[in-house]
C-alpha cells in the first residue's frame, strides 16, 4: 500500500472451517499487518463445515502475494483463490430504498429499476424499495441515475465472486 | 495383562482434568511450568494424583512461559504451560509472543470461566482466545469435553509441525469437570493444515546449478537450520562446497563457530567480514533465515550485486522483504538432502579458483578484527568476561541470554559449535526472558551447565525466579554485567540523541550477593578486571549450586560494529 500507483483491486476467495472465531481470524489479519479490506462478504457453504468469505483488496503485486501466503497460513483456510488471476464473475446485491413521491416520480423510479433489471420489493406511498443485483460498476451506475436527492437508504451486501468454467473451487 | 490394563483404561469415563493428565502422559510431556489459581483447580488436582508429569511451580506466570521455551528451544520437543484464567491467561501472553516471534513449538494450557459465564464478564475471565489471536500459531477453545484430547493432539500437531510457534488451548473450567471416555488419539489430520516438507525438485536443481557457478557466495543461515536440526547436513554442505557461512543470532550453533569457513554473525551488530560479504556477494543463499530488519539494515542497499536462493518452511517467509530469485519452500533437511544429491551427481564442483580469490578478499576483512576491544583497560570489560566465560565452560554451556548489549556480545564472544546452546530472544527481545529461559533448559538437561547472561536492568524484570530456582535446586550460573545503565539505551542515546540518558541509568540497584543469598544462593561480586578469571573459575567449580555474579563492568562500553538505522550493512560504525 506504500506504493499507491501499482496498486490493483483483487478479489480473493477464501474457504475456511466454519468455526467460532474464523472471521476474527481473517480480519484480524488484515488489520495487524496493515492490508486493505474494502469489502468482505461471509457464509456457510452447501458443505455446512465450511465458509466461503470473497474479499476485495488493493494492494501491489508484492503486497497480494503476501495477503495470499498469509491468508493460506491461518489454519482454519482451506484454501484460498486470487479470482482476479482468472476469468470470474462478480455479483454483488444492493438494497435502495428511494423517494417515489407522486404518480410521474413513481413511475420513473419503476421504470429505471426496470432498465437495470432490478425489482421492487417493497412499497410504501412514499418510497419504493429496490433489489439489484450486479457487478459494483452496475450498483454504482443504477445509484448515480437514481441521483443522491431521491435515495434515502442504501445497503450493499461486498461482492461475491465465482470463476468461470466448470472448475470448483473446493476440488 | 498389559492388553487388560489398556481396555481398561479405554472403558474408564475421566474427568477433563483427568483426561489432561492422561494426554499429557501419553503425549511423552516429562515437565509442564505453571501456576495454579480458580479456573484450573480440576487440573491442578488431576496433576496432584499422578506422578508421571512434573509440574514446575514458578513464581509468575510469564516464568512459566520463557521456561518452557527454554526447554523448546534446548530440545527441540514442545515446551508445555499451564496457567489460570484472567489474569495468569494475561501474565503469560509476554512468553506466547515471544516464542511466536522466534518459531519455537509451545502449546500453553489455560483455565477459562465456566463456558455458562463466558462473556458474562465474570470473575477472572478475559477473552483468552481474542488477547492471544496475534501471536500464537493457533489457538483453541473448548467447549465441549468430547473434543478435549482431539483439539490437545491438534495443539501439539501444530505447534510443532512446518513453521513451530505457540498454540493455545483455553478449557473452561467445566470442561475439566465432565466425564467422557477418552482414549489418546495417535494422529489427527487436518485438511485445512499440511505443512509442505520437500521442496520443488527443479528449484532446487536450478539452485544448485547457480551454486556451482557462482563467483562470490555467502550461505546465510538461521533460526530455521537449528529448528529443523539440520546443523550436521549444512556443515556438510557448506564443506562440500567451500562456502563461506554467516548465521543470524536466532541460527548461531547452526555452523560451528570455530569453523574455518564461519563469518561469525550478520546485521546490525553483525562481524565486519559478514556483512561486508553480503554486501559484496553474487550470491546469497538464505536458509531457514527470514531477512529480519536487524539483519538488512537498509533493504535497497542489502545484498545489492546477489541473486538469492531462499530455503524456508514458511512460503510467507519468501519475497516478504526482499524479493528473492529462487525461491524453494521445503524443510531445511530435505532440500539440503536434494541438494547434497544434486552436488554429487553434478558434473562440474564448485568453481574454485573463483572461491580462492574471494575466500582471499574474506581473510582481508576478518583482518580487520572487528571484534578488538581494549583487554588492558583498568575497568571490567564485558566482552572479556564472556571469552572467560567460553574458555572456563570449554563452549560446552547453554548460555541463555536476556535482551540487551550483553547478549549481542554474548552472540559475538561465546563460540557455539553445537545448535540449540545460544539460547535468546530474537524476535520479540524481551527482558526478563534469560533466567527463566535457564530454568527450563536446566530441567531438560540436569547434568549440564547452564549459564544465563544478563544484564542489571533485564535480570530484575523475573528475579523473582531465583525461589523457583531454588526449589527445584537448579544450579545456574547467572552472570550479570552490570553496568549500572539500561546499556542497550544508553548506546543509542550515545550514538543518537547527543548523550542525552533520559531514563536509561538504573539507580538504587540492589545489592545483588545479598540478594542472592537472601533468595539461598551464592553471590560473588566483582569489581576489578584482575579478579574476574578466578572468580568465573570459583562460580563454575560450585557445580550444585546457583552462583549469582555480580560483575561491575565498564558502564561507558558500546557494542562494535554496529549498523545504524536506515544505513546499509557496509556501513559499519567500528570501533
Ligand atoms: C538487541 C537485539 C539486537 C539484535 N541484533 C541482531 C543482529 O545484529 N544480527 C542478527 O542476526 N540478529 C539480531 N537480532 C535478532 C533479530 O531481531 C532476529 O530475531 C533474527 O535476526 C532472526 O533470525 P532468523 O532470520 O534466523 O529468523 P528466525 O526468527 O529464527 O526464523 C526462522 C526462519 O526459518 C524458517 N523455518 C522454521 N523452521 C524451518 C524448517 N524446519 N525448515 C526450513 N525453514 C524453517 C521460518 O519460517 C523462519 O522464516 C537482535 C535482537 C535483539 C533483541
Ligand atoms: C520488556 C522490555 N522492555 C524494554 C526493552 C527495551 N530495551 C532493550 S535493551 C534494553 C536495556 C537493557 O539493559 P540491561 O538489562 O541492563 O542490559 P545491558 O544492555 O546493559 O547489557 C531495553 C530497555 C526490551 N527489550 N524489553
Amino acid at each position: 500500500m506504500n506504493n499507491h500507483d501499482n496498486a490493483k483491486r483483487h478479489i480473493i476467495s477464501i474457504l475456511i472451517e466454519n468455526e467460532a472465531g474464523a472471521l476474527s481470524r481473517v480480519a484480524g489479519l488484515f488489520s495487524a499487518r496493515g492490508y486493505n479490506i474494502e469489502a468482505l462478504t461471509v457464509a456457510a457453504t452447501e458443505d455446512p463445515s465450511l465458509s466461503r468469505m470473497t474479499l476485495v483488496s488493493k494492494g501491489t503485486d508484492e503486497i497480494i502475494e503476501q495477503i495470499l501466503k498469509q491468508l493460506n497460513k491461518l489454519i482454519d483456510v482451506v484454501k484460498v483463490l486470487d479470482l482476479t488471476q482468472g476469468d470470474h464473475i462478480e455479483r454483488e446485491l444492493l438494497l435502495v430504498k428511494v423517494r417515489a413521491v407522486g404518480h410521474e416520480q413513481r413511475q420513473e423510479v419503476y421504470r429505471l429499476a426496470d432498465v437495470f433489471r432490478g425489482h421492487v420489493i417493497d412499497i410504501t406511498e412514499n418510497s419504493y424499495t429496490i433489489e439489484l443485483t450486479g457487478d459494483g460498476k452496475k450498483l454504482d451506475a443504477f445509484l448515480a441515475t437514481l441521483g443522491e436527492s431521491q435515495i434515502l437508504e442504501t445497503v450493499r451486501g461486498g461482492p461475491s465472486g465465482i470463476s468461470r468454467g466448470d472448475k470448483a473451487m473446493h476440488t | 495383562m498389559v492388553f487388560r490394563f489398556d481396555l481398561e483404561r479405554l472403558k474408564v469415563e475421566l474427568t477433563g482434568a483427568e483426561i489432561i493428565a492422561r494426554f499429557l502422559e501419553d503425549e511423552g510431556v516429562e515437565h509442564i511450568f505453571g501456576y495454579p489459581g480458580g479456573a484450573v483447580l480440576h487440573i491442578y488436582d488431576a496433576l496432584y494424583k499422578q506422578d508421571k508429569v512434573k509440574h514446575i511451580l514458578v513464581r509468575h506466570e510469564q516464568a512459566a512461559t520463557h521456561a518452557a521455551d527454554g526447554y523448546a528451544r534446548s530440545t527441540g520437543k514442545p515446551g508445555v504451560v499451564l496457567v489460570t484464567s484472567g489474569p495468569g491467561a494475561t501474565n503469560a501472553v509476554t512468553g506466547i509472543a515471544t516464542a511466536y516471534m522466534d518459531s519455537i513449538p509451545m502449546v500453553v494450557l489455560t483455565g477459562q470461566v465456566p463456558t455458562a459465564l463466558i462473556g458474562n464478564d465474570a470473575f477472572q475471565e478475559v477473552d483468552t482466545v481474542g488477547i492471544t489471536r496475534p501471536c500464537v500459531k493457533h489457538n483453541f477453545l473448548v467447549k465441549d469435553v468430547n473434543e478435549l484430547a482431539v483439539t490437545l493432539k491438534k495443539a501439539f500437531y501444530i505447534a510443532t509441525t512446518g513453521r513451530p510457534g505457540p498454540v493455545v488451548v483455553d478449557i473452561p473450567k467445566d470442561v475439566t469437570a465432565a466425564r467422557v471416555r477418552y482414549t489418546h488419539p495417535r494422529k489427527v489430520t487436518m485438511r485445512s493444515y499440511n505443512p509442505t516438507v520437500k521442496g520443488h525438485i527443479r528449484q532446487v536443481r536450478k539452485a544448485v546449478g547457480m551454486m556451482l557457478s557462482a563467483k562470490r557466495p555467502v550461505l546465510y543461515t538461521g533460526g530455521g537450520v537449528i529448528l529443523d536440526d539440520a546443523a550436521e547436513l549444512l556443515t556438510e554442505v557448506a564443506h562440500a562446497l567451500d562456502f563461506p557461512v554467516t548465521n543470524t543470532s536466532m541460527g548461531l550453533g547452526g555452523f560451528p563457530a570455530t569453523d574455518r569457513q564461519f563469518l561469525g554473525m550478520l546485521g546490525m551488530h553483525g562481524n565486519y567480514e559478514a556483512n561486508m560479504a553480503i554486501s559484496h556477494c553474487d550470491l546469497l543463499v538464505a536458509i531457514g533465515a527470514r531477512f529480519d530488519d536487524r539483519v538488512t539494515g537498509n533493504i535497497a542497499k542489502f545484498a545489492p550485486k546477489a541473486k538469492i536462493i531462499h530455503i524456508d518452511i514458511d512460503p510467507a517467509s519468501i519475497s516478504k522483504n526482499v524479493k528473492v530469485d529462487v525461491p524453494i519452500v521445503g524443510s531445511v533437511n530435505a532440500v539440503l538432502a536434494d541438494m547434497v544429491a544434486e552436488i554429487k551427481a553434478a558434473e562440474r564442483g564448485p568453481n574454485t579458483s573463483a572461491l580462492g580469490e574471494w575466500w582471499q578478499q574474506i581473510e582481508e576483512w576478518r583482518g580487520v578484527d572487528c571484534l578488538r576491544y581494549d583487554k588492558s583497560a583498568e575497568k571490567i570489560k564485558p566482552q572479556y568476561v564472556l571469552q572467560k566465560v567460553y574458555e572456563v565452560t570449554k563452549g560446552e554451556a547453554f548460555v541463555c541470554s536476556d535482551v540487551g548489549q550483553h547478549q549481542m556480545w554474548a552472540a559475538q564472544f561465546y563460540k557455539f559449535d553445537k545448535p540449540r546452546r545460544w539460547i535468546n530472544s530474537g524476535g520479540l527481545g524481551t527482558m526478563g526472558f534469560g533466567l527463566p529461559a535457564a530454568m527450563g533448559v536446566q530441567f531438560a538437561h540436569p547434568d549440564a551447565t547452564v549459564v544465563c547472561v544478563a544484564g542489571d536492568g533485564g535480570i530484575q524484570m523475573n528475579i523473582q525466579e531465583l525461589a523457583t530456582c531454588l526449589q527445584y535446586g537448579l544450579p545456574i550460573k547467572v552472570i550479570c554485567l552490570n553496568n549500572s545503565y539500561l546499556g542497550m539505551v544508553r548506546q543509542w542515546q550515545e550514538f543518537f540523541y547527543e548523550e542525552r540518558y533520559s531514563h536509561s541509568y538504573m539507580e538504587s540497584l540492589p545489592d545483588f550477593v545479598k540478594l542472592a543469598e537472601a533468595y539461598g544462593h551464592v553471590g560473588i561480586k566483582v569489581e576489578k578486571p584482575e579478579d574476574v578469571d578466578a572468580a568465573v573459575e570459583r562460580a563454575f567449580a560450585m557445580k550444585d549450586r546457583l552462583v549469582f555474579m555480580n560483575i561491575i563492568t565498564d558502564a561507558t562500553e558500546n557494542v562494535y560494529p554496529m549498523v545504524p538505522a536506515g544505513a546499509g550493512l557496509d556501513e559499519m560504525i567500528l570501533i
